[in-house]
């Protein structure tokens, strides 16, 4: 008898210690979230209380030793560099993907797989090196002074791919293959296959990566500051030096006091806002694809 | 009325006799001609190392039902890939043999595969519907196949899903999305959706086994239907549904390596008189 020992009426002791355990470190983990979010309000406090949030997003300039605390050339930056490098990540990522999953032998594929995994795992560091050294004068040929935008662009694109890419792989591998089979049977082609079938079954695995890129984007901070110019203006041509929230944060956090200080924590907060923002939608698009 | 003929005429005598009447849907030749549409030789099926079906020759008459019939494991839904080519799908699968489809090698490599299947549609074990609205899943292989105009694309909506029975079902939600259908209208969406690209034979795998009883019902009814319009050829594990809407029976069995064809004739003779002493046992419920 296997019961003879154990009641069956309750868990074992083992399990109920076990589950103590666990959920006091799911606990930990859901309650960093919430202390962070608190620590930047109370940070961000003497400022807010004194001017509101308003301010934040009319003030024409960013100059907190006068009293002026305007965030929107920053946040135009930030949005501006992030949108930029979704937009060719997406692109090139869910492409790669693409051709990873139907075109490439699986003696290229897989390898590829295993690079866009460890181009996942560089420092954000090493890639504004390489920004810096390679990019900067590249573009500064071309249109000086080169430290700008677009260079930040294009490493926030480097830098967000691996994850497009592989989440956009994982999404396609996820296509149930009665659907392929079944479009093979139509005697669909397989372009026809991918774009009528395969893109829109999913599209939201696809769109959720693309989420979890954007905030990754968003919250960059050391290689944008490297390669972007850190000037603080509303970016008219991609040419512009620009210097996104993050990197102001990183610059000034070093000297700033008093208000200042509290102007950097606000920052801090609506980056921290957006990104929250952007997983709770990538969850819910995720969610979704099971009830699709 | 139509229908209770239609479903009891698969082994009955009047087929030979050519006094076969067709009901309302049936446009086509009367059945059981034995016009040989598709014409195999010596087919053999193997994956890598394995193989599935070996050396198989049989015929299969137009605007006929075959049902294959035998145990898992014989080869039988390898021998129906290999009728639409989409054994070219499963990496190191190989076929060799003869397979003519109205006098065409469609074992050629250069044939075209996307017009072979078009000629010879599939219905799966699963329903699998696109995720994607009804009309859509009927549209897009129409319009991946060229048909661009709205009247076109309506008035051919309209006739696959009438032909299975699904129109008045689904007349006013069409845009809904297809995967909220149930299994059985799931299934005669996919054989409309089928039956759209016009082809002249029908490959079924097990059509009724994801269904329950009533809808697996419904369905055979539908499929006993499309005899004489479209060749047939159906996988079925249920015997009892090979009687009732087959012609034809061609029964496999498994041998040391790979699956064979053991007995192929008319379904009232396997049935009722097999040759042959493992058709005799496995009909009667003795084996497998």
């Amino acid at each position: 008898m296997i019961w003879s020992k154990h009641s069956i009426s309750s868990p074992s002791r083992t399990d109920a210690r076990l589950a103590g355990w666990l959920s006091i470190a799911a606990g930990l983990a859901a309650a960093v979230l919430v202390l962070i979010v608190l620590f930047l309000l109370h940070e961000s406090w003497p400022v807010l209380n004194r001017i509101g949030w308003l301010r934040f997003l009319t003030d024409a300039a960013w100059h907190p030793s006068e009293g002026l605390f305007g965030l929107a050339p920053m946040l135009w930056a930030t949005l501006a560099s992030s949108t930029g490098a979704l937009v060719l990540a997406g692109g090139l990522g869910v492409a790669s993907a693409l051709f990873c999953r139907f075109y490439a032998p699986p003696s290229a594929a897989r390898p590829y797989r295993r690079m866009v995994t460890l181009l996942a795992g560089i420092p954000s560091v090493v890639f504004g090196l390489w920004g810096l050294t390679v990019l900067v004068p590249l573009i500064a040929r071309w249109q000086p002074p080169g430290a700008s935008l677009l260079a930040g662009i294009l490493i926030l694109t480097l830098m967000i791919l691996p994850t497009v890419a592989l989440t956009a792989d994982a999404a396609l591998a996820a296509v149930p293959k009665a659907y392929l089979h079944g479009a093979a049977a139509l005697g669909m082609s397989r372009s026809g296959t991918i774009l009528r079938v395969v893109l829109p079954a999913a599209r939201s695995g696809i769109i959720a990566g693309l989420l979890l890129a954007a905030g990754r984007a968003l919250g960059e901070t050391m290689a944008v500051l490297m390669v972007a110019g850190n000037v603080v203006q509303t970016p008219h041509s991609l040419f512009d030096p620009v210097r996104t929230l993050t990197a102001n944060i990183a610059l000034e956090m070093d000297y700033a006091t008093g208000e200042h200080r509290a102007g950097l924590f606000v920052s801090g907060l609506v980056l921290s806002g957006m990104i929250i923002l952007l997983a709770v939608a990538a969850l819910r698009f995720g969610g979704a694809r099971s009830h699709v | 009325m139509t229908q209770t003929l239609d479903r009891h005429s698969g082994c009955s005598p009047s087929i030979d006799a050519g006094t076969y009447t067709v009901g309302p849907l049936q446009s086509g030749p009367p059945c059981c001609v034995p016009e040989p549409l598709i014409r195999v030789t010596n087919l053999s099926v193997s994956y890598g190392d394995h193989p599935a079906l070996k050396d198989v020759t049989l015929d299969i008459y137009k605007g006929c039902i075959t049902a294959l019939i035998g145990p898992s494991g014989c080869g039988k839904t390898s021998f129906l890939s290999a009728l639409n080519r989409l054994t070219d799908m499963i990496p190191g699968c190989r076929v060799e043999g003869g397979i003519r489809i109205g006098g065409q090698d469609i074992l050629a490599p250069r044939l075209d595969v996307s017009a072979l299947r078009r000629e010879v549609g599939m219905i799966f074990q699963k329903p699998n519907p696109f995720p994607l609205p009804i009309r859509r899943n009927i549209e897009m292989p129409l319009r991946e196949h060229g048909m661009k105009k709205r009247a076109d694309l309506d008035e051919t909506l309209e006739r696959v899903l009438t032909d299975v029975g699904l129109w008045a079902e689904v007349k006013d939600r069409l845009d809904k999305p297809a995967l909220a259908l149930s299994g059985g209208q799931q299934q005669r969406l996919c054989i409309a959706r089928a039956l759209a690209l016009a082809p002249s034979v029908l490959l079924m795998d097990e059509p009724c086994s994801a269904l329950d009883p009533i809808a697996s019902g419904i369905v055979e009814d539908m499929i006993a239907q499309l005899r004489g319009r479209y060749t047939v050829v159906i996988v079925t594990h249920n015997l009892a549904q090979a009687k009732r809407i087959a012609n034809y029976a061609a029964f496999f069995w498994l041998r040391e390596r790979g699956g064979t064809l053991v007995e192929f004739g008319h379904c009232r003779q396997i049935f009722e008189a097999p040759a042959h002493d493992l058709t005799a046992a496995y009909v009667s419920g003795m084996r497998g």
